[in-house]
């Protein structure tokens, strides 16, 4: 089934002084896709995440988004090319309230300055309004919106994932990249977690997944690329990966792959 | 059916109340000081200045989370641009300019102060430019050689030409006059007789009122997210698309800004200017104030600056003449018993109520609150 190309990197490389951290690493995300990238630890996920949001600069590689090549040298200007991200390791505004954290997410979709928020402009109270709404919903959306007043910090952990994808999907992307976002939940807070994955995905978003839980990633993923030490060892749809010798010998070691 | 005032109406009702309630205070405080001695309406005029100043400082610092050391240098910037532009020191030293202006260099303040506030801000961004990438000491550092910079170069800009009139500083600098009102004079309204200090009190109690405007507006604003976005974490604000750069030097300059304003006016209210005035311990004393009010808190900010320029006059009235009475002379004097008494403030302050006097209603005192997952019943229930 033909769709339309929305990401396509190509022959990324980076190097951090004796280590290759990325060698001719490249991926091509449809439309509505949910993208899984997988390894084993220290195989380069999160430097090709980083680099893909321009969170690190790479040596070589080129990037289109929609068929429009962007270049990722800096890291704002990424996400106001589409493309938002959460973190591996959990980074809320801790101090904000909730709402503020995803209304700051709103900020890169909104226009007024300074002056007219001293003037407070007929522009700027409508565009305030605006933000607040949507972020309201947004965190509906994701299912805390009963805790729009608290301080981010106080929110579960599993919520805080919860708020940091709301604050992400504020910024109107067309490709949600999520770090590890099912790390240190447990089993009733990944289904759920699928299920949101599922909606943001039918509401028209694509997804770029990097993920330690293969189940959650075999049973979400449309399509899933393994990195080993800075290399593509293998891509393809879950359940071609699932059986590939590379791929399991480099989770599991040699003595595993069957013969 | 019957209507009964709707929670919104009634927050309405507070807060105009409390406005009306704050204006009052501010109008008679004046009157109530001028019959105490003309010290203390000074002692209040100051302290709007430092109303001013810790806003604009708390702009920097508190929301955008910057350490500055030496923020008194806009002061300096925006005193020194009053003072050049509303006193003999550029037609003396200058011919050109004393041909050109053949009756004295007066530039009226509707000119002078924002001449002051734009070129602080100009000074603000020049400092904000190269410090982008600093942090927390490092960043601290670096504005506190840029503020001695400031205060040396106005120290010695007396040669080889004759720019700031060196330690010595600037004098005979005009006074504040809007239409016919001279603010070194005194005026009758109403039969009610005001004294120039009380005067000015009132434009530095209307300008500092501005200030809080705006620093309020700006907090609930896209701008005012952002600069505590970048506090609480660049990295995240960044991917949330906020043009870091842009947003700090916006911090840098408004911060600026604020400092050039209260600059101007002390300026005017002095008379005079000297280097001295914007010593470090200045830039110390106003991040005291915003510490120990409460770190990008607006009240506690204001709360700050009050305390700390009231409390000086305080000292002066209540310890001198007790020493005097207990000893029949001071012992200590009360200059070194402000800066005593601030440190163990501060200190006292920084163990009990480490984020302020008053803090932000959110810091540390939202409730824990259970999880998403419904909770458990209590054991036995």
């Amino acid at each position: 089934m033909p769709r339309d190309l929305l990401l396509e990197v190509r022959s990324v490389n980076k190097r951090f002084g004796g280590l290759q951290a990325l060698q001719a690493v490249g991926i091509r995300i449809e439309r509505q896709q949910i993208y899984g990238l997988i390894g084993p630890n220290g195989a380069g996920k999160t430097t090709f995440f980083n680099v893909i949001t321009g969170l690190v600069r790479p040596d070589t590689g080129a990037f289109e988004l929609e068929g429009r090549s962007y270049e990722p040298t800096s890291v704002h200007r990424v996400a106001a090319a589409g493309i938002a991200r959460t973190f591996q390791n959990i980074r809320l505004f801790g101090q904000m309230t909730v709402l503020e954290n995803v209304m700051v997410g709103r900020h890169v979709r909104t226009h007024c300055g300074a002056l007219a928020a001293v003037l407070r402009t007929r522009n700027a109270r409508r565009e305030e309004e605006q933000i607040r709404r949507r972020s309201a919903e947004l965190l509906e959306y994701v299912g805390i919106g009963r805790f729009g007043h608290l301080q981010a910090r106080a929110l579960s952990y599993g919520d805080q994932r919860r708020l940091e994808i709301a604050r992400a999907l504020a910024t109107d992307p067309k490709l949600l990249a999520l770090d590890e976002p099912a790390a240190g939940m447990n089993a009733t807070e990944k289904i759920a977690l699928r299920g949101l994955l599922e909606r943001i995905r039918s509401d028209g978003i694509t997804i770029l997944l990097i993920e330690h839980d293969v189940k959650l990633v075999m049973g979400l993923c449309d399509q899933v690329t393994v990195l080993d030490e800075g290399r593509i060892i293998k891509d393809g749809t879950p359940g071609q990966v699932q059986h590939d010798p590379a791929v399991i010998e480099a989770y599991l070691g040699r003595s595993h792959v069957p013969a | 059916m019957k209507l009964t005032p709707s929670g919104k109406d009634q927050h309405r009702h507070v807060a105009l109340g409390a406005t009306a309630l704050v204006a009052l205070v501010l109008l008679a405080l004046p009157l109530v000081a001028g019959w105490l001695g003309p010290a203390w309406v000074r002692t209040l005029a100051f302290a709007a200045l430092y109303v001013m100043l810790a806003l604009g400082l708390n702009i920097v610092v508190g929301f955008a989370g910057l350490l500055d050391l030496g923020y008194i240098a806009f002061y300096a910037v925006g005193a020194y641009t009053f003072a050049l532009l509303a006193s003999p020191q550029l037609t003396e030293n200058f011919p050109n300019i004393a041909r050109a202006f053949p009756e004295g260099l007066h530039v009226p303040i509707w000119a002078a102060i924002p001449l002051g506030a734009g070129i602080a801000a100009a000074f603000g961004v020049l400092l904000g430019a190269p410090v982008l990438k600093l942090r927390g000491d490092y960043l601290a550092i670096v504005t506190l050689g840029f503020g001695e910079i400031i205060r040396i170069f106005l120290n010695n800009l007396n040669e080889p030409i004759n720019l700031t009139n060196g330690p010595q500083g600037i004098t005979l600098i005009d006074p504040v006059r809007i239409g016919q009102l001279r603010f070194d004079r005194s005026w009758s309204i109403w039969g009610l007789q005001l004294t120039s200090l009380q005067l000015y009190y009132y434009l530095f109690a209307t300008l500092a009122v501005l200030c809080v405007l705006i620093c309020v507006r700006l907090q609930d604003s896209r701008i005012g997210r952002a600069w505590v976005a970048i506090r609480e974490d660049e990295i995240a604000a960044k991917a949330m698309g906020i043009n870091v750069r842009n947003v700090k030097l916006l911090a840098f300059g408004l911060g600026a800004t604020f400092g050039g304003v209260a600059g101007s006016m002390f300026a005017a209210f002095q008379g005079f200017v000297s280097p001295e005035s914007f010593s470090l311990m200045e830039s110390v004393i106003v991040l005291s104030m915003i510490v120990l009010g409460g770190l990008g808190h607006i009240p506690g900010v204001i709360l700050g600056a009050v305390m700390l320029s009231v409390f000086p006059e305080f000292l002066r009235h209540t310890v001198g003449p007790l020493q005097n009475q207990l000893f029949g002379r001071i012992l200590v004097d009360t200059e070194v018993l402000r800066m005593l008494v601030y440190g163990i403030a501060l200190v006292v302050i920084m163990l009990y109520r480490p984020k302020g006097l008053w803090p932000a209603p959110l810091h540390g005192t939202a409730p824990r609150v259970a999880p998403s997952t419904p909770a458990q019943p209590p054991v036995g229930a």
